[in-house]
C-alpha cells in the first residue's frame, strides 16, 4: 500500500502544476495586473502612475511566464509564474493584496470551517444513513412512501430557503439562537447551533435518497437472506450486514469529501457569518485577489487529490477483496 | 458514550446560559450593559494605514483612531473646518517665484509657492502601543527583535509592557513623507505630489531605494522634504507650488495624520508581517479611540483611549438642534462612549433582523426592509412605519453629498460634441429620463432630483435652482418639461421621431453598465422604455467592472452611468470631473464623459483658486449653467441616506465629510438591556411542538416496528 501511496503522491505534482498552470492563464486571461490595481486602489483618483507602483509593490511588473531580458535560466526563472509556483509549492502562500498573511489567514479560518463542517458531515452522515435503513426497514409500507416523498420534497428546495427560514423562525421569529455571528471557543456552540441544523436539514433530502438506493439494492441479496434465515433481528441484518456491505459506495462519496471540509461551505459562512475558508474564497474572488485565489485553488486541487486517495485506502479497508498496488 | 452525552449536554447548557435571560444574543452576557456601541460592515476594510485607507468603509474606523491637524464642526452646516490637533487654523502665506510674500488676494499667476505653518496643541498622548515602551535606560523595549524574542507572540496583547509618547510636529512630517513611498502605495501620491514641494522627488528617491528593500524599514527622517518641514517641537510647514485652497480640506483627512518613526520602525521589524501586525492592521493613534481587536474576518473593536486629549461637546448648533435633543451633551468630555464593535454583517437580511432585536444600534435601509420600516405620509414624506414608531425608533434622513449620473460620451460622434444639433440631442435625452420616476420606482424616494453637478452640501449649491434646460417653471411649481418639447428638440437634432432625418434609419444608442442580475435587468428595461418614448433604441452593454473600466479608459462606450461622492465640500471637487485637461482618455483623468469647453475651463480654473464670497458664487453659477446647457451629464439624483436609530441611542446627525463622530455619540446601555430582553424572550413552544409531532410521527414506526420484530418467519 506505501508504494501505491507515494506513486500517488509523485502523480499530484504534475497535477498540481497543470492546475497553477491553468490558474495563472485564466486568471490573467480575464484580469491583467492592471485590472488588479484598479480595483485594489479603488475607484478614485487612480493615475496610470499609481497603478504602476501598485503592481511593483505587488511584483506584478514582472513578465508573466517568459523573461525576454533575463539570460540563460532566467528566462524561465525571473518570471512572475515561476516566483509564485516556487514559493507556493514551499506553501509559502505570500501575502493578499491588502498585505495579509495569506497562510496564517487559511490557518486561523480552517477552524471555524471545520467547527460547521465536521459536524455536518459525521451528524449528517449519520442522519443520512438511519434515515435510508429506516425507510429499508419500512419499505413498500406507507412509511417508506412517506419518506421518499419527504426526500423528494427535501432535494427539490434551494439551500437558500433553508438558510433563510432557519434563520426566520428559529432565531428572528422564535428567539432561540442568534440569527448569525461567531465566537470563539465554548461559546462557538451557540453560533454553529443553526447552521449546523440548517445544513444537515438541507443534505437530507438527497443524502437519505441516495443511501435508501444503494441498500435498497443490497437487501436483494442472497446474504441478507442467509442472515434472516439464521434467525437475526430486522435491525442486526440492516446496521450488522447491509450497512457494512452497503459502505463501499457511500465511501466513494463519503471520505472523497473529507479533506474538502478544510475548505467550508460559501454560502453557509456567508448567510451566518462564519469567518471561514469558503467566505475566504468567495470575499477573495469578488475583490480579485489572485494571490488568495491561487492559494485556495492549489489547496482545493492538493485536499481533493488526497481525498482520492483516503478513498482507495479506504476501499481497502472496507473490503478485502480490494488490493492497492 | 453516556460520558460523551453528558459533556455535550453541558457544552451546550453552558453556552446557552452564557446568553442571559435571551437565547440570542450574539454577544457575551457580561457585555450587556456596557457603554459600548454594537455595529456593522459588509465589507472588511483593506487598509488601515492612514497613508492609504480611503473608501469609507475604511474611513469609519481609522477616523476614529487618527488625529489630522483639521476636522469638521460636527453640527455646523454648511460644513466647516475646526482645529483638532492644531492649536488654530493653519496660517497661509503665499510667495512668487522671487520669495516675496505676496497677499492673499494675489492673483493665482504670481504664486509661486504657498506656504502652510501649523502649529499643535501641546499634551497630546498616543495610544498606549508596545512599540513607544521604554526600558530601564529609556530605549525603546521592541526594537530590533530577532525570531526568539518574536516567538510565542502573535498579537499586540503577547507584548506585556506599552508606553506612550507626546505627539509632535514630527510626526506629521513623517507621514506626508510616507505618501511618497512605494511601498506604502497611497492612492493620493500623485495628486499631492503635482502640489506638495519635493514630493515627486522623493517618491523617485525611495523608489530606487525600495529596489533593494522591498518591504523592509526605510528611515524616511534620513530623506529631505523641502515641502514638508519641522519647523519646532509642535509646528511644521508645508509648501505647496502654486495655489491651492483646497489642502485645507486634506489636512482634514487621515492622509495628514501623524505616524511617529518608532512606530513605523517596530512594525517593519523581520517576522512583524507574516502575524498581520503593520501600520495597515493595527493603527496606532491619538485618536478618541483604539483598535483593541482587528479581525476583519469577523469583528473589529475599538476602545476608548484612556490617553486621549481633552475635547468637549460643541456647545453650539445649527437652529433646531437642541429641538432635537443634539445639544444635550453640550460641553461634555469626549467621547462619551467606552467603546464600539463592529462585526462582519455580509447579508442584509441578519443584518436587519438583528437591527430589530436589538443587537444593532443604527441602521441604514436595504431595499428589502424599507416597506417594513417606512410609509410615505399624505404629503409624500417618508416617515417611520407604526411598528418601527411602536419600539421607539428614529428615522434620520440627509441628502448626500454625492450625484449619480448618465455620462455621455462627448468624444462619440453621434452623442457627443458641443454642436447646437449633438446639444439638442443630450437635452431631449436628459427631459426624456423620468429622474422623478426612477427615484419612485428604483430608490424608494430616497433620492432628490440632480439638477447640476453640485449636490446639497457643497458651497454653491442653491436649492432654489434648476435646470433650465430640463425643468421648467408652470403655475408656481418646477415640473420637467414635457416630452412633446423633447421630441421638438430630438428632430431639432437630427432625428424626427428617433429616426435619423437623412438616412432614415432609427437611431439606435448603446448604454454601457457595470450593472447585471435581476435588480439591475428591472433597471435597465427602465432605461430602455424611457429612450423608446423619443423612438430611441437603446442598446445595453452589460459587462463586468474591467471590461468596462476599459472601455472607459479607451472612449469605447457612449453612455454611461457613473457617480461620485465628494471628497471635501468644495465645489473644485465636482467641477474637475467636468474639466477638460481632466479627461478619462485623452489625460486619464476623472472627467469620464470627456467634457472639454474652453470656457467652462477657463471658469474653472479661475473659481478654483477664489475663496468662498459673491465673486465665486457668480462664477460657479456660470459654470453650472453653461454645464446645463451642454448636458453631457444627465444629473440622475443625489442619493438620500435614510438612518434607523434605536430609542436608547443620542446625537446622531448626519455628517458627510467628518470621519470621527463616533467621538459624539451617546447611548443608554440600561434602556437597551431592557429593550433587548423585552423584545428577544425565547418561544418555546415551537420546540414542545416539534417534539410531539416527533413522537407523533414515531410512534406509529415504532409500533410497525414491534410488530415485525414478533412476526414469525412466512
Amino acid at each position: 500500500m506505501m508504494r501505491y501511496l507515494v506513486k500517488r503522491l509523485l502523480y499530484a505534482v504534475p497535477i498540481l502544476l497543470g492546475v497553477n498552470l491553468l490558474t495563472f492563464a485564466l486568471f490573467f486571461v480575464v484580469n491583467t495586473p492592471d485590472d488588479m490595481a484598479r480595483l485594489q486602489l479603488g475607484a478614485k483618483r487612480v493615475t496610470p502612475e499609481a497603478i504602476a507602483r501598485w503592481k511593483t509593490e505587488h511584483g506584478y511588473d514582472e513578465p508573466l511566464f517568459y523573461n525576454a531580458r533575463a539570460a540563460g535560466l532566467g528566462k524561465v526563472v525571473d518570471t512572475l509564474f515561476a516566483r509564485k509556483s516556487v514559493a507556493m509549492f514551499m506553501f509559502d502562500f505570500g501575502r493578499s493584496d491588502d498585505g495579509r498573511d495569506i497562510g496564517r489567514e487559511i490557518r486561523t479560518r480552517m477552524w471555524p470551517s471545520l467547527a460547521i463542517a465536521v459536524p455536518v458531515f459525521a451528524i449528517g452522515l449519520a442522519t443520512n444513513i438511519s434515515f435510508a435503513l429506516l425507510m429499508i426497514f419500512f419499505r413498500g409500507t406507507y412509511l417508506d412512501w412517506a419518506g421518499l416523498a419527504l426526500c423528494i420534497v427535501l432535494m427539490s428546495i434551494s439551500g437558500l430557503f433553508y438558510i433563510i427560514a432557519g434563520q426566520f423562525f428559529i432565531a428572528k421569529l422564535w428567539h432561540l439562537l442568534p440569527i448569525s455571528g461567531y465566537s470563539g471557543g465554548i461559546h462557538a456552540l451557540r453560533f454553529i447551533l443553526l447552521p449546523v441544523l440548517v445544513s444537515i436539514v438541507a443534505g437530507l433530502g438527497s443524502g437519505a435518497r441516495w443511501y435508501r438506493t444503494i441498500f435498497q439494492e443490497e437487501i436483494g441479496k442472497d446474504y441478507v437472506r442467509t442472515a434472516r434465515a439464521k434467525g437475526l433481528s430486522e435491525v442486526r441484518v440492516l446496521f450488522g450486514h447491509v450497512l457494512r456491505n452497503g459502505l463501499i459506495p457511500i465511501l466513494t462519496g463519503a471520505v472523497a469529501v473529507l479533506p474538502l471540509l478544510f475548505l467550508g461551505s460559501l454560502l453557509t459562512e456567508s448567510f451566518f457569518g462564519i469567518p471561514g475558508l469558503g467566505s475566504y474564497t468567495v470575499d477573495a474572488i469578488q475583490a480579485q485577489d489572485f494571490a488568495i485565489v491561487r492559494a485556495m485553488v492549489f489547496l482545493g486541487s492538493l485536499l481533493y487529490i488526497v481525498g482520492l486517495m483516503l478513498t482507495d485506502v479506504s476501499y481497502a479497508l472496507a473490503d478485502p477483496r480490494v488490493r492497492l498496488g | 458514550m453516556q460520558m460523551l452525552r453528558a459533556s455535550a449536554l453541558a457544552c451546550l447548557l453552558l453556552a446557552l446560559g452564557a446568553c442571559g435571560k435571551v437565547w440570542n444574543d450574539p454577544y457575551p452576557a457580561a457585555q450587556a450593559r456596557a457603554n459600548v456601541l454594537y455595529s456593522a460592515f459588509s465589507e472588511r476594510p483593506k487598509h488601515l494605514d492612514p497613508a492609504r485607507a480611503y473608501s469609507s468603509n475604511e474611513a469609519e474606523i481609522i477616523g476614529q483612531i487618527y488625529e489630522p491637524p483639521l476636522q469638521y464642526r460636527f453640527l455646523q452646516r454648511p460644513y466647516a473646518l475646526e482645529p483638532l490637533t492644531a492649536e488654530g487654523m493653519p496660517r497661509v502665506r503665499y510667495y512668487d517665484k522671487a520669495g516675496h510674500e505676496l497677499p492673499a488676494a494675489a492673483p493665482v499667476a504670481q504664486i509661486a509657492t504657498s506656504v502652510y505653518d501649523i502649529t499643535l496643541k501641546r499634551g497630546i498622548y498616543y495610544q498606549p502601543h508596545p512599540a513607544f515602551a521604554l526600558d530601564a535606560r529609556g530605549h525603546p523595549r521592541y526594537l530590533h527583535l530577532d525570531a526568539a524574542a518574536l516567538a510565542g507572540r502573535s498579537s499586540l496583547a503577547d507584548f506585556r509592557h506599552s508606553g506612550s509618547r507626546e505627539l509632535t510636529a514630527a510626526d506629521y512630517v513623517y507621514e506626508v513623507k510616507r505618501l511618497a513611498d512605494p511601498a506604502v502605495a497611497s492612492p493620493i501620491y500623485s495628486l499631492m505630489a503635482h502640489y506638495i514641494v519635493g514630493l515627486r522627488t522623493l517618491g523617485a528617491r525611495l523608489e530606487q531605494a525600495r529596489k533593494n528593500n522591498p518591504h523592509g524599514y526605510i528611515d524616511l527622517g534620513q530623506y529631505a522634504l523641502p515641502g514638508a518641514q519641522v519647523t519646532g517641537r509642535y509646528s511644521y510647514r508645508i509648501t505647496l507650488k502654486g495655489k491651492y485652497p483646497q489642502f485645507l480640506y486634506w489636512l482634514a483627512m487621515p492622509f495628514f495624520a501623524p505616524v511617529p518613526r518608532v512606530v513605523d520602525e517596530f512594525y517593519h521589524q523581520p517576522g512583524m508581517a507574516a502575524r498581520n501586525l503593520s501600520l495597515d492592521t493595527q493603527p496606532v493613534g491619538t485618536g478618541a479611540f483604539m483598535l483593541t481587536e482587528n479581525d476583519p474576518n469577523r469583528r473589529m473593536v475599538l476602545a476608548r483611549n484612556p490617553n486621549f486629549h481633552a475635547e468637549f461637546y460643541p456647545r453650539h448648533g445649527m437652529p433646531g438642534d437642541a429641538a432635537r435633543g443634539l445639544l444635550q451633551d453640550a460641553g461634555k468630555r469626549l467621547p462619551l462612549l467606552d467603546g464600539a464593535v463592529y462585526s462582519l454583517e455580509k447579508e442584509s437580511i441578519p443584518y436587519w433582523s438583528k437591527f430589530l432585536q436589538g443587537y444593532y444600534d443604527v441602521s441604514g435601509l436595504s431595499s428589502d426592509s424599507f416597506d417594513q420600516a417606512i410609509r410615505f405620509g399624505a404629503a409624500g414624506q417618508a416617515e417611520l412605519a407604526p411598528a418601527m414608531r411602536a419600539r421607539g425608533m428614529q428615522l434620520v434622513t440627509a441628502v448626500a453629498p454625492s450625484i449619480w449620473y448618465l455620462g455621455f460620451n462627448m468624444l462619440d460622434p453621434v452623442v457627443g460634441g458641443l454642436g447646437a444639433r449633438h446639444r439638442a440631442l443630450r437635452q431631449a435625452i436628459s427631459i426624456a429620463l423620468d429622474d422623478e420616476q426612477f427615484i419612485d420606482i428604483f430608490l424608494n424616494g430616497r433620492g432628490v432630483p440632480g439638477q447640476g453637478p453640485l449636490p446639497p452640501g457643497i458651497y454653491g449649491y442653491d436649492p432654489s435652482a434648476y435646470d433650465p434646460w430640463v425643468y421648467e417653471r408652470r403655475s408656481g411649481r418646477i415640473e420637467r418639461r414635457s416630452l412633446a418639447y423633447a421630441r421638438q428638440l430630438l428632430a431639432r437634432a437630427g432625428y424626427p421621431d428617433g429616426r435619423n432625418a437623412a438616412t432614415g434609419q432609427p437611431l439606435v444608442l448603446y448604454f454601457d453598465t457595470m450593472a447585471s442580475g435581476p435588480d439591475a435587468r428591472a433597471r435597465l428595461e427602465w432605461y430602455r422604455k424611457q429612450f423608446a418614448k423619443l423612438g430611441i433604441q437603446l442598446v445595453v452593454r452589460a459587462t463586468d467592472y474591467n471590461r468596462f473600466q476599459d472601455k472607459m479608459r479607451h472612449g469605447n462606450d457612449q453612455i454611461f452611468e457613473w457617480g461620485w461622492n465628494a471628497d471635501y465640500p468644495d465645489p473644485e471637487n465636482f467641477f474637475f470631473l467636468l474639466y477638460g485637461p481632466n479627461g478619462k482618455v485623452r489625460d486619464g483623468g476623472e472627467n469620464a464623459a470627456n467634457y472639454d469647453n474652453p470656457e467652462f475651463d477657463r471658469l474653472f480654473e479661475q473659481m478654483r483658486y477664489m475663496d468662498d464670497g459673491v465673486a465665486r458664487l457668480a462664477l460657479i453659477d456660470r459654470m453650472n449653467a453653461i454645464v446645463q446647457r451642454d448636458a453631457p451629464w444627465v444629473f440622475a439624483y443625489y442619493p438620500k441616506a435614510f438612518t434607523l436609530i434605536q430609542p436608547w441611542v443620542y446625537n446622531i446627525k448626519p455628517n458627510f465629510m467628518a470621519n470621527d463622530t463616533l467621538k459624539y455619540r451617546r447611548i443608554d446601555p440600561a434602556m437597551r438591556a431592557r429593550l433587548r430582553d423585552a423584545w428577544n424572550r425565547p418561544v418555546l413552544w415551537p420546540l414542545g411542538a416539534l417534539a410531539a409531532g416527533l413522537a407523533l410521527a414515531v410512534l406509529p414506526a415504532w409500533r410497525a416496528w414491534r410488530r415485525k420484530e414478533r412476526q414469525a418467519a412466512r
